[in-house]
């Protein structure tokens, strides 16, 4: 899960993460009233949606006074935004985070991941700040510092010492890093993030540690001992049939094709997606009902692919765990209730597939049966095509 | 010969009181594996069926010489449920549970290593030699002894690769699902290794799927290590960048992990990989010439 930098950077203030003092507004004049309240002489005005790129595209505003803020936040407030991340159709921004301007002395990189390789936590530290970490990586790969940290003893101080060592941090400012790092890694290890990366981290001009930028994410597996970060979670910021799919505990990601699919198993689900796609097809979507898919949920996945108007949709199931006579019974109950128009490709494999196959072709529906992946694939990109 | 489990496995059912439990417990000990017990703390002197329950694992152990041990327990206990099991002295644990935080399996990992004990999975399918033991819970008949060795990180697509060689009359030694969560026990390099000292598995199918680096790591590994005839398939060429596809461990992320740069790295290292799951039984056919 995703959250917002203004709701990032609240949840590192929590943890002595110093962040620039600021508050997030949903109308111009919010952002004028929160201005005000700051009482400096240069303010910053930030989109806030999840992607990244926001600066680039127009997104990020210094402004120099009152009027500039009520103008920026006029600007920004229902603008959509076009970067690298969203697409090419953008995110609409509903709220801005107006901060107090810094005077930069130098700006840093730091982050903490999961590394799957090694299996641990990496504490990732640069003095490339305000860069693409992933070209510092393939550029100048000495420039970045990394610890790994043993999960049984967690973060150890000689580690911290390295990192400040590598990010150039003498004296005082070196001493504010090691309280700053701390603060980070506890809040990752409490919170179940998966990555907290701050680009830039800057030292101003008077010495103090800021992230200025805040991006967390959270393990989703956690996040039923996360409720205050689950209170966080901002539907806007995803595809509506996503966020409906979510609800009824189906396993869904909307594509851009016109073959809908419904398969049981997240990884036979990817490989008929490939096959629709090996074939000449172009899949609507990526759908696992799961290991025990009933007929509600059965007919819950259709209503939601069918919503997406998809050319025609291929059932694909494996009855390992499930019979196939049961998974035919929810198929049919579920295209009866839900007016199905558009042709249907059904193939069943394993368990009571007999039973299945008779279910469906006694159904009375136009129902296309198929006996292997390959044949419902075809057949599939065939229906799909025969209506153009 | 098989790998991991076999005729002398002893299983107990951690969770065999919830219903994927008793279920799956009634369903392994029809398949042949001997089901010794379940773990239910509080319900010790019940019975699922004639399987008897106890309150603990080390108790499980005591009074039934259980080497073995599958996990059904919601994802939130997970966690405690494999340290007891490794704890006491369980030297296979078979965990079938999806949806564990990356941070609990993190400490699991590292404790399962420091006791040199196996963990598979978790959010897997389990490990099946067939005609000898099944834990888990992949449908046993589809499954035929043999001498094919079959890793993946998939469930049911393991179901399809494995009804695609039964049918094609080509037998299995040993069918292991290693579970689609970024961390995991057991890894492709260990049941690779496994399988090129095992003298019943002469040729091996895996399963990969988009998101970290496990299938590279493979590949290298079959090129320095092995001698019996591999060949691969991977899912996700299809998936977008940065989503999670139902497994939590596939996502590319970074530009890395593509389905594209998988199947390069396994060609490169002279592993053929099947251009459609539904090309993965026949592929291995031809690679040992029984087309």
């Amino acid at each position: 899960m995703n959250i917002h930098e203004y709701q990032a950077k609240g949840v590192f203030a929590q943890f002595g993460v110093w962040v620039p003092r600021g508050n997030v507004a949903h109308t111009a004049e919010e952002a004028v009233e929160i201005a005000r309240r700051l009482k400096g002489s240069v303010y910053v005005v930030k989109a806030q949606i999840h992607a990244g790129g926001r600066g680039k595209a127009g997104g990020v505003k210094v402004c120099k006074s009152l009027d500039e803020v009520f103008e920026a936040a006029t600007k920004i407030l229902g603008f959509t935004l076009v970067t690298h991340q969203t697409g090419p159709k953008g995110q609409l921004v509903r709220r801005v985070l107006v901060e107090e301007g810094l005077a930069i002395a130098k700006e840093l990189y730091l982050s903490l991941v999961l590394d799957r390789e090694n299996e641990r936590i990496v504490l990732m530290g640069s003095t490339e700040g305000g860069m693409e970490i992933e070209q510092v990586a393939k550029n100048t790969p000495e420039k970045i510092i990394k610890e790994s940290i043993d999960p049984i003893v967690g973060l150890q101080p000689f580690q911290i010492r390295n990192v400040v060592a590598g990010l150039a941090l003498f004296g005082a400012t070196a001493k504010l890093a090691a309280t700053f790092l701390k603060g980070l890694y506890q809040m990752f290890i409490e919170k179940d993030a998966s990555l907290v990366e701050i680009n830039p981290l800057v030292i101003t001009a008077d010495g103090q540690l800021v992230a200025l930028d805040a991006k967390m994410n959270f393990d989703d597996n956690a996040l039923y001992r996360q409720q205050d970060i689950v209170a966080m979670h901002d539907p806007d910021e995803e595809d509506p049939l996503e966020v409906e799919a979510s609800k009824a505990d189906l396993s869904y990601i909307k594509l851009d094709g016109d073959i809908g699919n419904l398969v049981n198993g997240a990884g036979l689900a990817m490989a008929t997606m490939d096959i629709i796609q090996h074939f000449g097809g172009s899949p609507a979507n990526f759908l696992d009902v799961g290991g025990s898919a009933d007929r509600a949920k059965v007919k819950a996945a259709f209503e939601i692919i069918l919503k997406d108007k998809p050319k025609a949709i291929l059932v694909n199931i494996f009855g390992g765990i499930m019979y196939c006579d049961v998974i035919a019974d929810g198929v049919v109950a579920a295209a009866r209730e839900v007016d199905l128009n558009v042709p249907l490709v059904v193939r069943l494999q394993g368990t009571n597939v007999e039973e299945g196959r008779k279910i469906l072709k006694e159904s009375g529906l136009t129902i296309i049966s198929a006996q292997t992946m390959e044949e419902a694939a075809r057949k599939v990109v065939a229906a799909s095509k025969a209506g153009v | 010969m098989s790998i991991y489990v076999d005729e002398n496995t002893r299983v107990i059912v951690q969770g065999i009181t919830g219903s994927a439990g008793a279920y799956h417990a009634r369903s392994m000990r029809d398949y042949g594996t001997k089901v010794v017990g379940g773990v239910t703390p509080g319900r010790k002197g019940t019975f699922v069926d004639e399987i008897p329950v106890f309150d603990s694992v080390r108790q499980a152990v005591s009074e039934t010489g259980a080497n073995t041990s599958v996990i059904f327990v919601p994802a939130a206990y997970a966690k405690d449920a494999m340290l007891e099991a490794v704890d006491a002295g369980i030297e296979l644990v078979c965990c079938i549970t999806e949806g564990i935080p990356v941070l609990d399996m993190m400490a699991v990992k590292t404790v399962f290593d420091l006791a040199g004990a196996r963990l598979i999975g978790p959010n897997c399918p389990g490990v099946i030699s067939p005609g000898k033991c099944k834990v888990g819970i992949m449908p046993g008949h589809i499954h035929m002894p043999g001498d094919v060795g079959v890793v993946s990180r998939s469930g049911t697509l393991t179901y399809e690769a494995v009804a695609q060689l039964t049918a094609l009359g080509i037998g299995q030694s040993t069918g292991i699902g290693i579970g689609g969560d970024p961390i995991n026990g057991t890894s492709f390099i260990d049941v690779l290794m496994a399988f090129q000292e095992d003298p019943d598995t002469s040729a091996v199918v895996l399963i990969g799927e988009i998101g970290g680096g496990a299938e590279e790591q493979a590949a290298k590994f079959v090129k320095d290590n092995m001698d019996k005839p591999v060949i691969a398939f991977i899912a996700g060429r299809t998936a977008p960048p940065g989503r999670r596809m139902g497994h939590a461990g596939a996502i590319i992320s970074g530009g890395k992990g593509t389905a594209e740069e998988k199947v390069a790295v396994l060609r490169d290292h002279g592993i053929e990989v099947a251009q459609t799951p539904a090309d993965i039984g026949i592929t291995l056919a031809r690679r040992i010439g029984r087309a």
